[in-house]
């Protein structure tokens, strides 16, 4: 029995009957009248100057209401992070992708639109083009953006302990190469948008978006309207993974297309401009050098990495930091030496994709210790738990683990696979292998600098009492958080489930960071327990003035007011409610308990409206070297996880039996969507690892755009999945708990390769799985070892 | 040039001018306003689209709307009744089946045909019948086991 009485249960989510309907409605389902639809025109080559752009042509064609280019657009430069603000809406010297954005046009209808689009005469002078990272740091390549030499987008250089020191006490060191391939995140739903700009000047974009308030802050600088007339609306989300967590040019777009017709207009990304827009996880080369002591203890990593970062920043920035950052721990490692390179190329840009940074780096060196393991005859499960960090450690780059059930996890997989029975006595072409991982449940600070909450929320009690309204700014995108939050609000203010409605996603209801990084449950659950503890001290208030008991004496669970010393006499109250509800049938009864419901109502008759309202700020975190901000959050979730698999050594096919993953997200608020984050996240995983690899060209042009050549697990290809939830009790986290999106990741890739690796005996340093490169590693193997 | 045609959609018809090169899911979703056919990819790859025509799940964003004129054709807004939502829907929203929600209408339909012809498959049944639909947020688990659920 759980000492809760809604968190912490199975309940169903509350949008799920109208998902299951398909009543839920998503931004293409949305119309407006007069609406227009807009189409953007791309640039077909990778870098090239533009010379002249003749727009006279789509401007005469029927229908057309508007044709914008830079000139219209102004050249305001935006991006994600401040510190690297480098593209603007078009395109006006040069282009410098496949996709660039070179000018848009509104029209009455979709068709015309794009008529008119492939009416615009753009003259290009062809520039050089550089698609790797060893073609963009040449000696004298073509750069990207003038500002950025060498096309350095971002370096970072960090050192912690003294790490060359640290190896000459080691026994073992084992230095490895590792890469991943460019990915997509491939959201079933495409971004759209619908952009409404009003006879007042109110501008208000609905929007398939992760962060409602960086995209409005974005709009309002770059279309340079007050942030006051802005409004930015998220209906129903066909999931983001971190892709629609940065502001995308049709959404600026779209704004001024509305702003220039006076009209709404719609917009959308087809599947192929979805990968040409991209975003998505960078391709990562990383270099990793570990020392160990002869007992396992480890003791340092050298580490260096390349990110090919496509055309512009996006997240790049914190990816980079990231990359690094991210290894601190979940092991004591006391020596920590990163040097992180981003460099532009002329292909998309890359940007966050869930498990931020952190999943190629995790896969490398996750290897590497068991290599190491296997060379101290250690079990490379028992080396981890040896070298493990526990609740209170803090890592040698400053993240504090103010919980960490790592440990419990282990243990749960190590059961739940029967790992001492399998590891060393599986049949050949079959093998297990673990991982572990951990994420952080919120970036410790918001994308650009400032002091703003990361979380606003209120409730509004119906005057008629009985239902609290909760407003919030967070974004559903699938993950459950209107669920979580109805659930926190319910318990803090101790009512059932249905009696809170829950309206959220929406700029006008407050400041609230959005749906990225694995903030959402800690740092939102925050602000809306706060606003229902609120609520429920003015409704106390109001019943100790009129009932003369002091409020502490008071409580409110499961919808009835508690009296925690001698009842009450609360008859006149009752007499009070029910008079001004004559005729209706669900008065009280004598002898029934004071409900919520005449307690709010009395409580509203005393003060009018009753709204509460909550806040939350992270804590001063973190370290102070350059950098330090990025892995610090006020709470890490962790996983353990165990991967069977079976190869086939012939053709080098990898079948993942069974996935044993347990996930520490302290409190569980709701078990069953904690359950669904986990899965989500080893599906996602098990895609990188096996199949998934964004193809582009030698002109830059993306050439498996679409879903059938760019390969997602489907429901044949997921084996069964154990889904152990770990709870602890998280000081930092609302009723304890924190992270589940991303953490659950880390693992799958390393564990995957190890169960490889025990199956065939041979390591693989490259990313996807496929059969060609497994049996390719295979004869190279043999042919060595002849 | 648009034509008349007739379209059967959750029993009810519907009197619509297409273009020859309309598809059934562009006119599902805005000339008829059933907006719970998603739209994907338009290229036949995610299963979003999916609708019941003529007994079997088909993506309509492959049939041209003049193509199915004629046929029966169920969108998951025909599958709620006068009792409430159906079996499927229930057991969807009750084992957590629903992430985004953006791959379920799809997804339902796809195992309500299967159910109607195999009221009691087993897990290779259901994963195979629900290949066709992709879903990126729930690794599939609990869409199986919703429909492992349906008629026990
Ligand atoms: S939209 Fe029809 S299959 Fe994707
Ligand atoms: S629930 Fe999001 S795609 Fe299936």
């Amino acid at each position: 029995m759980s000492e809760y009485d809604v968190i912490n249960s199975r309940a169903p989510k509350v949008d799920a009957p109208a998902k299951a309907t398909g009543r839920a409605v998503f931004v293409d389902d949305m119309s407006m009248p007069g609406m227009l639809y807009g189409a953007i025109l791309q640039s077909p080559v990778a870098h090239a100057k533009i010379v002249n752009i003749d727009t006279s042509a789509a401007e005469k064609l029927p229908g057309v209401k508007a044709v914008i280019t830079s000139k219209e657009a102004g050249l305001v430069q935006y991006g994600v992070s401040p510190a690297r603000y480098d593209e603007t809406i078009f395109c006006h010297d040069k282009v410098r992708y496949v996709g660039d954005e070179i000018a848009a046009v509104a029209a009455t209808d979709l068709e015309t639109a794009l008529e008119a689009v492939s009416l615009i005469k753009v003259e290009y002078e062809d520039l050089p083009i550089v698609l790797t990272i060893d073609e963009a740091m040449a000696e004298g390549a073509p750069v990207l953006h003038d500002k950025y030499p060498g096309n350095l987008c971002a370096e970072v250089h960090q050192e912690f302990g003294d790490v060359e020191a640290a190896f000459k006490e080691c026994d073992i060191i084992k230095e490895t190469t590792f890469k991943n391939k460019r990915q997509d995140a491939a959201f079933i739903e495409t971004q759209g948008c619908l952009a409404n700009y009003d006879l007042l000047g109110n501008l208000t974009l609905y929007t398939s978006t992760q962060v409602p308030h960086y995209v409005q802050r974005i709009l309002a600088m770059v279309l340079k309207l007050p942030v006051g007339k802005v409004r930015v609306v998220k209906p129903y989300v066909g999931a983001g993974f971190g892709i629609k967590a940065g502001t995308n040019p049709m959404e600026i777009i779209s704004c001024l297309l509305s702003m220039k017709t006076g009209k709404p207009v719609k917009m959308n990304y087809s599947r192929e401009q979805v990968f040409m827009f991209g975003r998505a996880r960078h391709q990562f080369t990383h270099t990793m050098k570990t020392g160990v002591k002869k007992d396992g203890t480890i003791m340092a990593l050298e580490h260096q990495c390349y990110l090919d970062g496509g055309a512009y920043s996006s997240f790049g920035i914190a990816t980079v930091y990231y990359a690094g950052s991210l290894l601190g721990g979940p092991y004591k490692m006391p020596n920590m030496k990163y040097d992180g390179y981003r460099i532009y190329t002329n292909k998309p840009a890359c940007g966050a994709q869930r498990g931020h940074g952190g999943v190629a780096a995790r896969a490398c060196w996750e290897q590497q210790l068991d290599m190491i393991a296997e060379e101290l005859e250690m079990d490379p499960l028992e080396m981890r738990l040896k070298n493990m960090m526990v609740a209170g450690d803090t890592t040698c780059n400053d993240l504090n683990m103010s919980s960490l059930g790592m440990k419990e996890c282990i243990e749960a997989v190590r059961e739940g696979s029967d790992w001492n029975n399998k590891k060393n006595s599986l049949p050949k072409g079959k093998g297990i292998g673990m991982a572990c991982g951990f994420f952080v449940s919120g970036a410790g600070y918001p994308i650009y600098r400032s002091e703003t909450y990361h979380s606003t929320a209120y409730i509004k009690l119906t005057e008629d009492g009985g239902t609290a309204l909760l407003y919030t700014a967070c974004a559903e995108i699938g993950q459950g958080c209107e669920t979580t939050f109805s659930m926190i609000a319910a318990e803090a203010l101790g009512i059932p489930l249905d009696s809170v409605r829950v309206e959220s996603g929406d700029t006008d209801f407050g400041v609230d960071l959005g749906a990225y990084s694995s903030r959402q449950t800690l740092m939102t659950g925050h602000a809306v327990k706060e606003a229902a503890e609120d609520v429920k001290q003015q409704v106390l208030a109001v019943l100790s003035e009129e009932l003369k008991i002091p409020a502490e004496d008071m409580d409110i669970k499961k919808g009835v007011v508690i009296f925690k010393k001698d009842k009450p006499d609360f008859s006149e109250m009752r007499v009070r409610y029910i008079k001004e509800h004559r005729g209706w049938t669900d008065n009280p009864e004598e002898g029934d308990e004071l409900s919520f419901k005449e307690a709010s109502r009395i409580a509203y008759l005393a003060k009018g409206s009753i709204v509460g309202t909550g806040k939350y700020r992270p804590q001063q975190l973190g370290g102070k070297f350059k950098g330090a901000a990025v892995g610090t959050s006020p709470a890490y979730g962790c996983s353990a996880q165990i991967v069977e698999v079976t190869v086939d050594e012939g053709t080098g096919k990898v079948t993942i039996d069974k996935m044993t993953d347990a996930h520490d997200c302290g409190r569980a608020i709701n078990r069953t969507s904690v359950e669904g984050q986990m899965h989500g996240s080893l599906s996602m995983g098990v895609g990188e690892a096996m199949y998934e690899e964004v193809k582009i060209d030698d002109k830059g042009k993306v050439i498996n755009s679409d879903l059938a050549e760019y390969k997602i697990p489907t429901a044949l290809d997921m084996p069964n999945m154990e889904t152990i939830i770990v709870e602890s009790d998280e000081p930092n986290g609302p009723f304890g708990a924190k992270e589940v999106g991303e953490g659950a990741i880390m693992p799958t890739i390393p564990a995957i390769l190890n169960a490889v690796y025990d199956a065939i005996g041979v390591r693989i340093w490259e990313l996807p799985l496929t059969p060609e490169r497994v049996y390719t590693a295979i004869q190279e193997y043999k042919d060595k070892n002849k | 040039m648009k034509k008349l045609i007739n379209l059967t959609i959750n029993d009810k018809e519907y009197e619509v001018a297409v273009e020859p090169n309309q598809t059934l899911t562009d006119v599902i979703r805005y000339d008829i306003g059933l907006t719970g056919t998603k739209k994907g990819c338009e290229t036949g790859d995610c299963g979003s689209c999916t609708v019941i025509m003529d007994g079997k799940p088909v993506n309509s964003c492959l049939v041209l709307a003049m193509q199915a004129a004629g046929r029966n054709i169920t969108t998951i807004e025909g599958l709620e009744t006068e009792d409430g939502l159906d079996p499927v829907q229930e057991a969807f929203v009750e084992k957590g089946a629903v992430q985004c929600g953006f791959c379920t209408s799809g997804m339902i339909l796809s195992a309500k045909t299967l159910l109607d012809r195999n009221p009691n498959p087993n897990e290779a049944e259901i994963r195979s019948a629900i290949s066709g639909n992709l879903c990126r947020c729930t690794g599939y688990q609990k869409i199986v086991e919703a429909v492992e659920s349906v008629n026990k």
